[in-house]
């Protein structure tokens, strides 16, 4: 029994870090419909440069902040200096943004070296919660508080506040938004840098738990892009159902049968997608 | 106050407005007739810049909008009523409404377009996509005015409807002239396009083939047979 307790936790644990991850990719894609290789380098970048706030300044607030501003601005230009002028050109995006993975990843090697390193949390989110025989690691709970805060936010503007009903509606139909005069070149550019901000976070938040190490970004992107495509493109709901659900049965497969877990993994998904091809909460 | 200088359209390779030059005051109502594939709606997109004519020039309020981003001519005061409606499907009724971009130059507002079309009140909270198409089009001509357009361009508003609210859309396009609306618009019921016309153009194959009064486009048995197919 606590062994399954245990896995529950890391596994919604882990889910809600790749929530972070991959809910301003599903909106990015939903909405520009840019397959966005670049995202896991937001997540490796943001970890990064939150590891050099915290050498220089010993504040793991400052570096959650900084790491994750930095990383909208890097977010901003590309999408300003290239991915606003390809619209619609699938290969394009996939090479493009694929180049920027790429030199991001070696701009990272040659700024902070090969070896791997862990952002030192705050004494307040270390050690474990103890109940009974079971330990929760306090700072895996604040990871899912902060996804559960960051999910809340999220869908209260998408659902609640004018620009949110305006990202809608461009998800819906772009061009017919630009009819109603909408700027779907700024909001888009918005929601962007939303998409980078948020994927740096976790790639801060993840620096104080897996860890920061060259490769990172390379690693948990296709569990980003299963998410999405699993969940429904452009869906919140989607992507946080998503997340719980990858973060679960990788957990799980690990746990239980360690050679078999890309395939618990992508077994569950590829039956999910040849049920629902547009994804949970996708639509067409 | 719109005027449109031999626009040349493709969509690639695909040649098909073939320089097309009209032009309107303020207070017109402007009809485009004409079959199936002639280019109505290509106009429409060149006019508001969802398909920017790569040849000639789009005037409006004395800009020069052929390449502006489609937002920006609607900030200028087009309006746009697309073929088809496409109201945003996941948003309900009212959120249609809220998010088209309001100009403070005109007199529409929520409460105004809703007497206007009192059945999307009681559906406010619907969502778009499960409304009739009569509704979904009511929707589309309130978005519109929420924009608080100088000039609306409307594309085949009637397509698809019941006879009743045929009708009904046509006391709408009244009512608007009657306020002082330019409108363009492109339509397939005859009768409804000449009544409420000051002057009509007939399209043909990317080209303007016939321009006139109402009255004399309806006597004009030779084009009527020719292009409309009547
Ligand atoms: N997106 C597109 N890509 C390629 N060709 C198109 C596209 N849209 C329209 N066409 C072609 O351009 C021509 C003009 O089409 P358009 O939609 O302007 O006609 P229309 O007069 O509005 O017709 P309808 O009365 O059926 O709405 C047609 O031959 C059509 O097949
Ligand atoms: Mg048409």
């Amino acid at each position: 029994m606590d062994f399954w307790i245990s896995q529950l936790f890391n596994g919604v644990s882990y889910g809600a870090l790749l929530f972070l991850l991959a809910g301003g990719l599903s909106l990015i894609f939903g909405m520009m419909r840019i397959v966005n290789m670049t995202h896991g380098s937001y997540y490796l970048l943001g970890g990064y440069v939150a590891l050099t706030v915290i050498w220089r300044t010993g504040s793991f607030a400052l570096a959650v902040v900084l790491g994750a501003l930095t990383i909208s601005l890097v977010g901003i230009a590309e999408w300003n200096a290239f991915l606003k002028r390809l619209s619609g050109q699938e290969l394009g995006q996939v090479l493009t943004t694929m180049g920027f993975a790429l030199i991001f990843q070696d701009l990272a090697l040659v700024l902070w070296g090969g070896d791997p390193y862990t952002i030192s949390v705050p004494a307040a989110l270390s050690g474990s919660l103890v109940v009974g025989q079971l330990y929760f690691p306090v700072y895996r709970i604040f990871i899912v508080v902060v996804a559960v805060a960051v999910a809340l936010v999220l869908w209260l503007t998408l659902e609640w506040t004018r620009i949110g009903a305006m990202i809608r509606a461009t998800v819906d139909d772009p061009e017919m938004a630009r009819g109603v005069g909408i700027n779907v070149y700024l909001i888009s550019m918005m929601v962007f840098a939303l998409g980078a901000t948020l994927a740096a976070l976790a790639g801060v938040v993840a620096g104080g738990f897996v860890g920061v190490y060259p490769g990172a970004d390379f690693e948990i992107l296709p569990y980003a892009f299963v998410v999405v495509i699993v969940g429904g493109m452009g869906s919140l709901k989607g992507a946080l159902i998503g997340s719980l659900m990858v973060g679960l049965l990788d957990n799980f497969g690990k746990a239980l049968f360690p050679e078999l877990s890309y395939f618990t993994l992508f077994a569950p998904m590829a039956a999910i997608l040849a049920v629902r091809p547009t994804g949970l909460f996708g639509r067409a | 106050m719109l005027e449109v200088r031999d626009i040349h359209t493709y969509y690639g390779d695909s040649h098909v407005l073939q320089g097309v030059s009209l032009s309107m005051s303020r207070g017109q109502v402007v009809g485009i007739l004409g079959r199936n594939g002639m280019g109505k709606t290509t106009l429409i997109r060149s006019i508001i810049g969802f398909t920017s004519p790569r040849r000639g020039r789009v005037v409006f309020k004395d800009r020069d909008i052929t390449a502006w981003p489609s937002n920006r001519a609607v900030a200028l005061g087009l309006g746009l009523v697309p073929q088809g409606r496409r109201v945003f499907p996941s948003l309900t009724v009212m959120e249609n409404l809220e998010v088209a971009v309001k100009a403070d130059r005109g007199p529409w507002t929520v409460p105004r377009v809703l007497e206007l079309f009192p059945r999307l009140r009681e559906r406010g909270a619907h969502r778009a996509g499960k409304l009739s198409g009569g509704e979904q089009q009511m929707l589309a001509i309130a978005r519109a005015l929420m924009t608080n357009p100088e000039l609306l361009l409307m594309d085949e508003p009637t397509e698809g409807l019941a006879p009743l609210l045929v009708r009904e859309v046509g006391r709408v396009i009244q009512s608007l002239k009657a306020e002082g609306l330019s409108i363009l618009l492109v339509e397939q019921n005859l009768p409804l396009a000449l009544r409420v016309a000051d002057h009509v153009h007939v399209l043909s194959r990317g080209r303007v083939v016939h321009s006139s009064a109402p009255d004399a486009l309806w006597r004009n048995e030779e084009i009527k047979a020719r292009y409309l197919g009547l």
